[in-house]
């Protein structure tokens, strides 16, 4: 041998990162949905909002306004816990699920995403476990795994959460003397499940985990964007000291604002805070009170009503694209929200499969991101909410060719079970 | 002088390729060249039609960019460009073609088979299988025969696991090119100019736990470089005379990296060559010159002056 120069793995710091920034990393999938944003694809990934549905120009002027009007107040720091007056909006737009609470009980954050953290930061010892639906939000996840806890998925059925197998789940988990911290749960138009919480089903889980002394995060980003029914009382209102109520306005207005809020008991609203205040110091105020003035002079709710139009029309696209074009597959048909959970034939791994659709112009999000320990390989999420309907069924026609080509294969190989679980990964923001 | 890079398209590689193009265009402007980043759509054309003393950069990875297709449209666009031409680019694309090429210039290469997925349902997947596995023997590198950055890349140790890596190769290509593993120090040699004036940088040794797969490329941590590789200075020199070989049998232009298993009776053995390598922060190509003691802007000033 020569001279033995020095190794590097290229980051000097490898040996100084904490345990929970290990899975950290970009992964394969990751690299593929590169391609999902150029316009030749047609991206059924993305939860992204329809922003072209909002009246740009009308909130273009009220920016302006608030900039020349209050650019002092709105480009200055502000109250960690939020601005007083939006926190009070907040109130109104949170009474439309029942949900009744004081202002001083509302923290605002960036986007809710920041809260979940917050709540994962404030209550999650390593080795943990949070209960969640299975499948579960892939950026609840992510939280999760950063604050390194575990995950215990409970089945869903249609009406949501099944209240026997939570109650299964809980005295397993009781027998193995692993601590349960909380409950997580979508219950409106689930990300990526697309079902609701039944109403009969509500108190039934409010009651398991008051009972248990376990503490319900109901996130709820989508309940206002029902196709056909008011919305439900939301599970805060059920019980509100047993009960972390997580809002957003990225799904009612638009992610680029980022706010969102928590709705917390006292006590733990207090820490919430604190929390915020150590992590961000305060959100954004610019953000706030564009928002707050949108609240005060835009038909807001009418603008929710058109959103919920626009999304019934792209549900009933992805719909009637997949009962003529992929039959062989199974979903359901959510009365609200962004997605559906499509169900793959025998045999297919959505997740092997999305190189080959990639290839073919159209992206989806496979299964396996929605379960913490990889399973859900055969399903994956389809996103109706930003490609207009005629993109949406050229989207399924293409997941069809897709499918029927993966098929061949897997009749030919005769598998397409991959051997061991996988773990979470991040998600981009916009396939969230 | 003007330098466009291409960077992005729609290819598997594409998040790859956005990195690549950024790291050099930083590097060219840090030494005054004017060097702009474009992805590829549909007002390319155009645009490279109306260029008038702009070398273009291709660093597309993938299908498209490194197939031969861009360099088809580079040259009927009258563009000066920095690579390989688009003939040779289409040889060095399919890595089972570059494999016979290389190999009938006197290259070792893993012995392989290259298979498309229809043969499989024709003939019968077990029937294939074990055929195959009857002639290579275990471990077997299933790759797909066109791509880059280990997507679709599996090593097979055991036989029930094959049909799994088909299936996953098979996402990426419709034919697979099945290699005999080889194992031995793993290197990467980058290779500057052309046809005799051509040179290598300072091989780079890759040792990882495991594979050397996606993960491994591009999330620091489970790759350990060295640089020059860890090699005696005969081992060194045949590395280096093998990459040259490749990079002119294949004739290949201004730059290339051509990756090799030194096997354990000391023989490079051709795993793959790139007309397009990644420049990525945790890209080969980059350390090989870094290695070399010169700087990278100076290396890729330099590859820019051989455009044409």
């Amino acid at each position: 041998m020569s001279d033995q120069p020095e190794g590097t793995r290229l980051d000097p710091w490898l040996d100084s990162y904490a345990a929970r920034a290990l899975g950290m990393k970009a992964s394969e999938i990751r690299a593929l949905f590169a391609v999902a944003n150029r316009p030749e694809v047609v991206s059924l990934a993305g939860g992204m909002p329809f922003i072209g549905g909002l009246p740009l120009e009308e909130i273009g002027e009220l920016i302006k306004r608030l900039i020349i009007e209050r650019g002092e107040v709105a480009l200055q720091y502000g109250s960690g816990q939020g601005d007083q007056g939006l926190r009070e909006q907040i109130l109104d737009v949170m009474r439309l699920e029942g949900v009744t609470a004081h202002p001083d009980d509302i923290v605002v954050t960036t986007g809710s995403q920041q809260a979940l953290d917050l709540v994962a930061k404030i209550f999650l010892n390593p080795g943990d476990v949070v209960v969640a639906e299975a499948p579960s939000y892939v950026g609840a996840l992510g939280v999760f795994r950063a604050y390194e806890a575990d995950v215990e998925h409970v089945p869903m059925d249609a009406d949501g959460i099944i209240p026997s197998a939570l109650e299964e789940a809980l005295d397993r988990l009781k027998a193995e003397g692993r601590p349960v911290k909380f409950l997580y749960l979508v219950p409106n138009f689930h990300n990526p499940a697309g079902v609701t919480l039944s109403m009969d089903r509500r108190p039934q889980i409010v009651e398991i985990a008051r009972r248990r002394g376990i503490l319900v995060i109901e996130d709820n980003p989508y309940g206002l964007l029902g196709f056909d029914s008011e919305p439900l009382p939301a599970m805060h209102s059920l019980n509100p000291e047993g009960v972390i109520y997580l809002g957003s306005f990225s799904k009612t207005l638009g992610p680029g604002f980022r706010i969102g809020w928590a709705v917390a008991p006292h006590a733990v609203k207090e820490k919430l805070v604190l929390a915020s205040e150590s992590a961000i110091l305060c959100p954004s105020n610019a953000s706030q009170l564009a928002i707050s003035t949108y609240l005060d002079h835009h038909d807001w709710l009418g603008q929710i009503k058109k959103f919920r139009e626009q999304y019934r029309e792209r549900r009933d696209a992805i719909i009637s694209g997949l009962e003529e074009h992929i039959p062989e597959a199974s979903w359901n048909v959510p009365a609200g929200g962004f997605y559906t959970w499509v169900k793959l034939p025998e045999g297919l791994d959505s997740k092997s499969m999305l190189p080959r659709a990639v290839t073919a112009r159209v992206a989806y999000v496979p299964g396996t991101a929605f379960y913490y320990h990889g399973q859900g390989a055969d399903h994956m999420r389809l996103s109706f909410c930003y490609p207009t309907p005629e993109r949406i069924l050229e989207g399924v026609r293409r997941l069809a060719t897709v499918i029927e080509s993966e098929l061949e294969l897997v009749e030919t190989f005769g598998t397409a079970t991959r051997p061991g679980p996988d773990t979470v990964s991040f998600p981009a923001p916009d396939l969230a | 002088m003007d330098v466009l890079i291409l960077a992005g398209g729609l290819s598997h590689e594409r998040d790859v390729s956005i990195r690549s193009g950024r790291r050099v265009a930083d590097a060219l402007r840090g030494v005054g060249v004017k060097a702009d980043v474009r992805d590829v759509d549909s007002t390319l054309v155009p645009f490279l039609r109306s260029l008038s003393g702009t070398i273009v950069w291709p660093m597309l990875h993938g299908a498209s960019g490194e197939d031969g297709s861009l360099q088809d449209i580079l040259e009927m666009c009258g563009a000066t460009y920095v690579g390989t031409d688009p003939r040779a680019a289409r040889v060095a694309w399919s890595k089972p073609v570059a494999k016979t090429v290389a190999h009938q210039a006197g290259i070792a290469t893993p012995d392989y088979v290259t298979l498309p997925a229809s043969l499989f349902r024709e003939l019968g997947a077990d029937n294939v299988l074990d055929a195959m596995v009857d002639r290579l023997g275990l471990p077997l590198v299933v790759k797909p025969a066109r791509g880059g950055s280990a997507l679709g890349v599996t090593t097979v140790t055991a036989r029930e696991d094959l049909p799994r890596a088909m299936v996953d190769c098979f996402a990426y290509d419709e034919v697979a090119l099945i290699e005999k593993a080889i194992s031995g120090v793993e290197v990467a040699a980058a290779v500057v100019g052309d046809g005799d004036s051509a040179y290598t940088l300072p091989a780079v040794e890759i040792v990882t736990d495991g594979n050397y797969d996606y993960d491994a490329r591009y999330n620091a941590g489970r790759t350990e470089y060295f640089t020059p590789a860890r090699l005696d200075s005969d081992q060194a020199k045949a590395v280096s005379e093998t990459a040259l070989l490749a990079h002119r049998v294949l004739a290949l232009r201004h730059l290339s990296r051509i990756d090799l298993i030194l096997d354990s009776s000391g023989v490079p053995q051709l795993i793959d060559v790139n007309v397009a390598p990644g420049m990525t922060e945790t890209s080969l190509f980059p350390q090989a010159i870094e290695a070399s003691g010169r700087d990278l802007a100076d290396v890729y000033k330099e590859i820019v002056g051989l455009a044409r």
